[in-house]
């Protein structure tokens, strides 16, 4: 396979990014200048300019703002070239990269492939503490093999790499870099402030790659914690664009006439999650008739607003390229719930679950759930915990309780993370070696359909078998000022998959 | 007046001694939250040993007495140790946090005191009267109603719906004095609300106090004039329970003004103290403590001081 610059670049340059853009924005002509200030989720002292630790929205905000990828994604998260001028391989094991000539830093220093080797070597390091140093252990060897070109060997074949070269965590820092206290990237602004905890203010990088952008002269980065203190924001005209909308604030903001919000259809989701250590949460009848007392059309409606795609108990969304489209629906049945509960002679059992506003939606979730077993004889207490400590105290250490996994870029990142026998998040514990069998057996198959099709048989397991409940695919929903125009979806996380910057411009 | 010097040398041997056993209480509850800083950092994404390599990279693989022994050790030289979460020297952190909640404190105060001072004596000077009767009533509904409940009212009225005042308050260094006034405005309100009820009763009460004295009616008979009865006659006594209010009131502003801060995405101390303890980022959480509790016994003490002094029979015991 080989992947060069023509086939995937596609008309990058013409339709500013390959992005899907709202239909008004198409007919506009991007300007230049002008200054917005953009509110993200959260904003603390644990803000970090060092792409391998960001931990957090706001973080991937900055790190696209700074630095570039050898990679970026496309509004249907296919991998398009970036810094990499090709990538190519012949057994999905050796990559071979040639880097676009002539890219700079901020400092004015080339990029070279030996910037390139040590961005992706230090994952590794464990004293660095990479978020993803579980996925680049599977570098094993990183060579430059000239000025612009460096080889890339993987442990096992793994046709996606280009995908995940695109995640945030993997864009390309200068040779040598250990101070993350300013940032010399390559990305469409420069850094010129940057205080954890309160902003980051960045200015147009006139000598970016990518020629004409970007459009805005500086962006103001700030964290507004509160949603209802984000949204007034936007909406006394303080912020131009805001993250993360709750479904309940888009009537207000729509009702107001200058600002919108754009909804994003993603494949994050909060999943009901039954251990398969543990009795009666491994019994297969109990797992069936739980997924059973999902009542899908009401979870979307009432907590999500209708903002979201009803799921089928597997990770992979409607709109993603792999997803299985032939597997039926599995309905919101109580009688048929409550013939598996009376079969596996658990009816009438009282069963805990725990649930915390730290996995969006699960405490009106876990009552919804409570409400339809009360109704077939089951007793369910929702367990509600505070958001503190709840992904190291209490997701995956009951047996019965709610996670939440955000998007992932493939079906193969999506199921080695949270399906694989031995994977650490494996929230269910469910074990399949004929699962895990089809998921190294994907990655090796360069075969587009023949892909698919592995992925849609390891779609149909976790939907059979697997002790996880997934009611919906839950949509990002940004906020806007209606001046704001180019904005678009990238449906790995709200703000375009936290990368708008280079996208955006103001009109007026 | 030595008396004084030594009252408050006393004060502040048992200030110092107050801080220690904080620190150490502070240090014992937050180690029994679950999870440490390692883990809450790498989040859901805590695998072993990646928990493993930072705790050590952190130095919190030490045995937890040797942890506070090291704190304390950098304290006593001035050196409050390094932010776990931040990777940045603590006082870095704190000093650019700690002026924007002195700031605003100093603000509420100068805005807060006055009016305090105004609505306590003119409701003790015409107590019983319709004004009393109002203020009281004004007094004791501000301090029932919820000061979330004022800053979000405020909030849509002049941010949202009048467009006069900014919603969150975010000043630039190059701000006018225009901008300035603008984006305190409402964080100072709310704040005011909260403290100058209890500043005003307190002050109505001590005032009431001394008017029933028998010195009061003796001046009010020698034909001395009502403002000077109470300038100079009633308030150098009833000074010590408001000095006392007041202390109290401007400690709660410098710590407790979280839900503001929160409101108004205000870069204060009170939210990066939340910040510590959900972080579990125990050095900069410590620092945080000593400063709120430094300021509370150095309040008080300067509340008693300004009572000895205001006081000549307390100056000679």
């Amino acid at each position: 396979m080989m992947l060069t610059r023509r086939d995937i670049l596609g008309g990058m340059a013409m339709t500013a990014g390959g992005i899907l853009l709202p239909e008004a924005a198409l007919a506009a002509q991007p300007r230049r200048g002008g200054r917005i200030r953009v509110a993200g989720l959260s904003t603390s002292t644990s803000d970090t300019l060092d792409p391998a630790k960001g931990s957090l929205s706001t973080d991937y905000i900055r790190h696209f703002m700074v630095y570039s990828g050898l990679t970026q994604y496309d509004g249907q998260l296919r991998a398009r070239l970036a810094l990499a001028e090709s990538i190519a391989t012949t057994d999905q094991t050796l990559w071979r990269i040639r880097l676009r000539k002539g890219v700079q830093f901020h400092d004015g220093k080339t990029l070279t492939s030996a910037d390139v080797v040590y961005s992706l070597l230090r994952h590794k390091d464990p004293a660095v503490a990479s978020k993803m140093k579980t996925i680049a252990d599977q570098f094993s060897q990183i060579r430059a093999t000239g000025p612009y070109e460096l080889t890339i060997r993987l442990a096992t074949p793994n046709v996606d790499l280009p995908a995940i070269l695109a995640g945030s965590h993997f864009v390309i820092i200068k040779d040598g870099t250990t101070d993350f206290r300013t940032a010399v990237g390559t990305g469409p602004y420069r850094l010129k402030l940057f205080k954890p905890g309160v902003r980051t203010i960045v200015v147009r990088n006139s000598n970016y790659w990518k020629s004409g952008r970007p459009y805005l002269d500086e962006i103001e980065l700030i964290g507004i914690p509160d949603e209802v203190s984000r949204v007034n924001a936007l909406l006394s005209g303080d912020v131009q664009l805001i993250i993360a909308v709750s479904p309940h604030s888009t009537k207000r903001i729509r009702a107001s006439g200058g600002y919108d919000v754009l909804e994003t259809k993603s494949g994050l989701y909060t999943n009901l999650i039954m251990r398969h250590d543990t009795l009666p949460t491994s019994h297969p009848r109990f797992i069936l008739a739980m997924k059973y007392l999902l009542d899908r059309e009401l979870i979307r409606r009432a907590i999500f607003r209708g903002y979201g795609m009803i799921a089928n108990d597997h990770p992979i969304p409607p709109t993603h390229p792999h997803f299985l489209a032939d597997l039926p629906q599995r309905p919101y049945d109580p009688d048929r719930a409550k013939f598996h509960l009376a079969k596996a002679g658990l009816l009438g059992v009282r069963i805990p679950v725990w649930a915390s506003p730290a996995a969006t939606g699960s405490v009106d979730m876990g009552s919804i759930l409570q409400e339809s077993a009360g109704r077939i004889g089951l007793k369910l207490a929702v367990n509600r915990v505070p958001s503190d400590g709840y992904w190291s105290n209490h997701w995956m250490k009951h047996p019965m309780g709610f996670g939440n996994n955000n998007p992932r870029p493939t079906a193969d990142l999506m199921f080695s993370l949270f399906y694989k026998s031995d994977a650490p998040w494996n929230e269910s514990g469910w074990k399949n070696r004929h699962f895990d069998q089809l998921l190294v057996a994907a990655r090796a198959e360069p075969d587009q359909a023949r892909r698919k099709q592995i992925y849609g048989d390891m779609q149909l397991m976790v939907h059979e078998r697997a002790g996880t409940g997934i009611p919906v695919f839950i949509s990002f929903i940004d906020g806007y000022d209606r001046r704001l125009k180019g904005l678009g979806s990238i449906p790995i996380g709200g703000l375009m998959g936290y990368s708008f910057a280079e996208h955006v411009w103001l009109d007026g | 007046m030595s008396t004084t010097l030594i009252l408050i040398a006393r004060r502040l041997g048992i200030a110092l001694l107050t801080l220690l056993l904080v620190s150490a209480v502070v240090f014992t509850i937050s180690s029994l939250l679950p999870g440490d800083a390692a883990e809450e950092t790498l989040g859901q994404s805590a695998t072993p040993e990646a928990v493993a390599a930072l705790r050590h990279q952190l130095g919190l693989d030490q045995p937890a007495p040797v942890r506070y022994a090291n704190w304390l050790g950098g304290l006593v030289t001035g050196d409050p140790g390094q932010s776990m979460s931040s990777n940045l020297p603590v006082s870095e952190v704190v000093g650019d946090r700690l002026p924007n909640s002195l700031l605003l404190a100093a603000m509420t105060a100068a805005v807060a005191i006055p009016l305090a001072l105004l609505i306590g004596i003119l409701s003790a000077v015409y107590r019983g009267s319709r004004l009393d009767r109002s203020l009281n009533i004004f007094t004791l509904s501000m301090v029932a109603v919820p000061e979330f409940l004022i800053a979000t009212i405020a909030v849509l009225i002049f941010a949202v719906k009048l467009q006069w005042l900014p919603s969150i308050t975010m000043v630039p260094e190059e701000a006018t004095w225009g901008e300035f006034l603008r984006a305190y405005a409402m964080p100072v309100m709310t704040l005011c609300f909260v403290v100058m009820a209890q500043m005003a009763r307190m002050t109505r009460a001590a005032v009431i106090d001394q008017l029933t004295q028998p010195y009061v009616e003796m001046a009010i008979l020698k034909g001395v004039r009502p403002t000077r009865v109470v300038l100079t006659h009633v308030l150098p006594n009833a000074i010590a329970p408001i000095v006392n209010a007041i202390a109290l009131s401007l400690s709660h502003l410098l710590g407790g003004a979280i839900i503001v801060e929160t409101i108004f995405n205000y870069p204060g101390i009170a939210s990066l103290m939340v910040n510590a303890v959900t972080s579990r980022d125990m050095p900069l959480l410590q620092a945080c403590a000593m400063i709120f509790c430094g300021a509370y016994l150095l309040l008080v003490l300067i509340a008693d001081v300004v009572a000895i002094i205001a006081n000549p029979r307390l100056r000679s015991q």
